[in-house]
Order: C-alpha cells, then structure tokens, then sequence
C-alpha cells in the first residue's frame, strides 16, 4: 500500500530531514512511526500525503509513484488517504456533522448519501447524538474523535495520524487507538506517527522507527 | 416514437448510468447552489462592509454610465440639427447677377429644395466689411472680390447626411457654379466634441472598471485571510482548486451585483434630479434635447458588466492568494 525507496527529504540546502528511508507497508497492515521529536516522522506523512515532495528516491502510494503528480492531480490522491493531525483541524464555524461532511462536499458525493454516511462515521466512533453540536462544546478527546470520523468518512484505503493522541490522557490515547485497530481489522492500511513510547509498546504492533532522519528499526514485517 | 418506447428495454445499463451521470451533475449543480446561497448570506450577514463594497462598486460603475447616456443624448441633439444644413454655392465670378438670378429660379424649382437665398457680390461685401472688421483693407482693393452666392436649404423631410452630399455634387456640377460649401459649422464641432468624449468616456470607464477589479480583489483577498483555516482542510480532505475557489468566486459575482443595482439606483435618482431643470433648459433653447435614462436592456447589461467584473476581481484574488495556501505544517512536528 505504501513504499519507500530510498527516499530523501531536505529542506533548504543543508537540513536533511530524511535520509534514505526504505520501508513497505502492506494492504490493511497498522504500524507506527516513532522517534524523537524533528526525528522526520511529519516529513514522512507529509511525503505521502503529497504536502512534500521527495528530493531523492520514490514514494508509491496504492501502486502510484507519487514524486512527479502533476498538482492538478494531488486532490485525488488525497482523497484517498484520510488524515488525523493532533490540532485536529476541526473548523468551529459549523457543527460537527458539517465537519465530518466536508470530505464528501468535496468529492461531490449527493446530498441524500451523505447523512447516512456522515452518521455511520460517527456512529463508529461514538459521537451519533452530537452530532449537531459545535465541535467546540466537546472535549479534547471527543474532538480527536469527530477528527476520525472526517477522516473515514469517505471510507479511504490509507489512514494516516500524525500524534493523535498528543494531548490526551492514556485511557482516552487508548480508546483512540483501539479506533484504529478497528479500521485496519476491515481493511484499512493505517499509519501512526506518535513519540509515545509507552502506548506504542502496549499495542504489540510493528514500529518503524526514526532516529534523526533514519529509519533504525521495523524495516522488515513482523516486527 | 416507436423506437422511443422500445429504448428503456433494450438499454437497462445505459439508463443506469444516464441516471449516475445525473445524480453526479445534479449534486454538482446542487453544489454550486449551495455556495452561491452561502457566499449571499455571508456578505448579507456583514450589511455594513458589504454596502460598503457596493457603493464604492456603484459609484464607479454609475460615472461612466451617466456618461455614456449624456453622449448618447447629445448623438441625438446633432442628429436632430442634421436636417438644419445648408448648402453654399459660390458661383463663378464672371456671372452677372441677371444670370445668378436665373440659376437661383432653377435651383430653386428642384424637387430635393425646399428654399434658395440669392445673395448678391456686393450685400456680401457689406456684410463682410461689417463683420469683419476689415474695412479699411477692403477699400484697398479696386473691385469687389466676392462672387454672388446662393444659400441652398434642403427639405426638411426625407434629409439625409447623404443626400445632402448628392445635392451638393449637383450643385457643383451646374454651369456658373464655381464651387459648394456644406455648411455644418457648430455642428462639425459638436459632432467632433462627442466624438472626443466618447473616447474619454471609454478611457474612463476602463480605469474606473480597473479600479472595480482591484476593489473587489482586494475584499476577496480579505477574505480569503479570514477563512484560510476552512482552505487549508478543504484542500487536505483533496478539494480541488475550482472547488475552494468557488465561495471566493460567487463572492465577487455578489457584491458585482450589488455594485451593479447600485449604479443602476444612483442613476435613476441623477436623472430623476436633472430631468426638470433639463426640460426647462431644452424649451428655453428651443431644443430637441432630452436626457435619456437607462434602458431595461441598458440596465440588465450594467448588471451583467458589473457581475463581471466582481468575477474578475475576485479571480484575480484567488489566483494571486488562494492558490499558495497549501495544507502546512501538521502539528506535532
Ligand atoms: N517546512 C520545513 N522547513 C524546514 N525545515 C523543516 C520543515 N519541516 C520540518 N523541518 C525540519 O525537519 C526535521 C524533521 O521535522 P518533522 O518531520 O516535523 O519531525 P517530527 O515530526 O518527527 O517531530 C526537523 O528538524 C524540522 O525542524
Ligand atoms: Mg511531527
């Protein structure tokens, strides 16, 4: 679903974010990206996400390489790919069925598909009966939540979290992180950047790690 | 009709996917409502710096107008005093004044005259000795210099700049007719005058339909800053260009049609202020001026020049503004 090869990633001339990252990540596999913080574990989301681009190497998302997509075409491919970012992003100027709308406004799915799928999508994370409310009146946890929920909204085949549960407490980063699991149980390829070491060891999972740009560990499956 | 109704059986797959094409234009179209709808409410939920926007749009686009119209009505005045030319026929100078009478019976008697004039050499010396202040060099000269002259008025109906002109040519062609003076005086002037306005009028309607542009562009740049949040996750959940642009863009076709209905207003209320003292000023002068107002057409035209130009503004906006704001720096990082 995903592939790294060889990629390299500098911001200006002398920063090197990421250096020479090689790593596959399969069909409805869930792993995390850890490392320090400015270990490149956002550069690497960003790569696929097509908010950078590569300066070396390729990265092939579902079977597409991605360094030379024409801009005209980067939508498409994100709407692919859902993403949940530790600010969440929510916007306060509508509810939170607005919110988790907003991916299928987009994708100009109609009008009448859209209440049953928004209302799924909240439904799996348990947010059904707040769903009119302003996304301010709920809390960091339930906002996290309407956050997953916009992403999976359009049901993507890539999940991808940059710190999900940065600011949360440890029964909720582990409630959100069951969330997760139950996406990839159905199929979904789903990718967590988090410096929570703890959580991480906890879920048992494969862990890529960077150190200072370098992928130091989880290149190889089953690990 | 037969074929017709044998269609739905024979193509079941074609109608499904007809329908799905349907249902993808119909949510597009159903978009584009909603937006519209949405950008309307925005700029009706800030009156203040919308009538703003639409008043300065209003009086830009109203000036060039009010223009225009005062041309066009000032078109009408020299097409109206067409019909006063007169034609000077200068005969030649060995012409006796027996014989300038006899081609002023001729000319005279001419279907397409309504009136000839004889002035003869010598009341044309007078004349011109007293309106010209000359005398004193006149009585240098040994003979009168002037030829006789005849003042030829076409009729009034039926009188065209063109006839006129074949008239002339007739004229000239007669035996003892030296030479033909279409006499248009004031009116060449006049005519060059709205020639010289029209042109200034379309200088200014350019600068001030610029000036529109950049008004609206710099509102939609504004507005853009305030709602680059809401840009930045459209663009991240993969919403197109045309789709984030599109808020932006009815934006400016909206406040182009309040700027529009502006205008429009601030010329009703002009013309409605002038036209009185106008009449009056037209019936002392004996003048067949009017000032004409907009046109229903006219105005609908104001309207879509001014949407346009709200369009435009507004694009010139999200192309320079919208388009660099790129989903950024994810938090964590
Ligand atoms: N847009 C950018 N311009 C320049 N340097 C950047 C940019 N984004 C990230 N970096 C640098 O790249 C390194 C990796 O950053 P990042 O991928 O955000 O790390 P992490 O998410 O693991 O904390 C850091 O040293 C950071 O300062
Ligand atoms: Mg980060």
């Amino acid at each position: 679903m995903i592939e790294f090869q060889q990629v390299t990633k500098r911001y200006g001339s002398d920063h090197t974010a990421l250096k020479q990252v090689n790593f596959h990540l399969d069909r409805g596999e869930l792993a995390f990206l850890t490392g320090h913080s400015g270990a490149g574990k956002s550069t690497l989301l960003k790569l696929i996400m097509l908010m950078e681009r590569p300066s070396a190497g390729n990265v092939v998302v579902g079977g597409q390489v991605l360094n030379n997509m024409p801009r005209r075409q980067v939508p498409y491919i994100r709407r692919h790919i859902g993403v949940v970012f530790q600010n969440h992003q929510l916007l306060f100027d509508r509810t939170v069925f607005d919110n988790v709308a907003l991916p299928l406004e987009v994708m100009g799915v109609p009008a009448r598909d859209v209440g049953r799928r928004v209302r799924a999508a909240l439904d799996k994370v348990g947010l059904l009966s707040k769903e009119k409310m302003n996304p301010m009146q709920l809390s960091g946890g339930e906002q996290q939540r309407v956050g997953i929920a916009r992403a999976v909204v359009n049901k993507p085949p890539l999940l991808l979290a940059d710190e999900p549960t940065g600011n949360l407490d440890p029964k909720l980063s582990a409630d959100i992180m069951h969330l997760f699991e139950q996406f990839s149980q159905v199929g979904v390829t789903v990718l967590i950047a988090s410096h929570d070491i703890s959580l991480i060891h906890d879920m048992g999972r494969r862990t890529l790690t960077l150190e200072q740009g370098r992928l130091t560990g989880g290149m190889n499956h089953g690990l | 009709m037969a074929s017709d109704a044998g269609r739905p059986r024979q193509g079941r797959g074609g109608a499904q996917s007809r329908s799905e094409v349907r249902d993808v234009a119909g949510s597009y179209l159903a978009h584009h409502r909603k937006v519209a709808r949405e950008s309307a409410l925005r700029l009706w939920h800030a009156p203040v710096a919308s009538l703003m926007t639409w008043l300065v749009m209003g009086v830009a686009l109203a000036m060039p107008v009010a223009l225009l119209l005062l041309l066009g009505s000032l078109q009408g005045v020299s097409a109206g005093w067409e019909s006063s030319a007169r034609i000077t026929t200068y005969l030649a100078d060995d012409v006796s004044l027996e014989q300038a009478q006899r081609l002023r019976l001729e000319v005279g008697s001419r279907a397409d005259v309504e009136g000839v004039e004889l002035i003869d050499r010598d009341s044309a010396l007078a004349e011109f000795r007293a309106s010209s202040g000359l005398a004193d060099a006149l009585d240098y000269l040994d003979e009168n210099p002037l030829p006789h002259t005849l003042l030829v008025t076409p009729p009034e109906v039926g009188r065209t700049a063109a006839a006129v002109e074949v008239l002339a040519a007739e004229l000239e062609a007669m035996t003892g007719v030296a030479r033909v003076q279409v006499d248009l005086g004031w009116l060449q002037r006049l005519n060059v005058l709205t020639q010289l306005l029209g042109r200034a009028v379309w200088v200014l309607a350019l600068l001030l339909g610029g000036a529109v542009v950049l008004v609206i562009g710099n509102t939609i740049r504004l507005a853009i800053e305030s709602r680059r949040d809401e840009i930045l996750v459209a663009k991240l959940v993969g919403g197109t260009d045309a789709f984030v642009r599109r808020p932006f863009l009815y934006t400016g076709v909206w406040f182009g049609l309040g700027g529009g209905v502006v205008a429009w207003i601030l010329l009703g209320l002009s013309l409605w202020w002038l036209s009185g003292p106008i009449e009056r000023l037209a019936t002392l002068y004996h003048s067949n001026f009017t000032l004409s107002g907009l046109p229903f057409d006219g105005a609908l035209a104001l309207l879509a020049m001014a949407m346009v130009l709200g369009w435009l503004g507004a694009w010139v906006a999200v192309k320079r503004h919208l388009d660099a704001i790129e989903p950024g720096v994810p938090a964590g990082s």
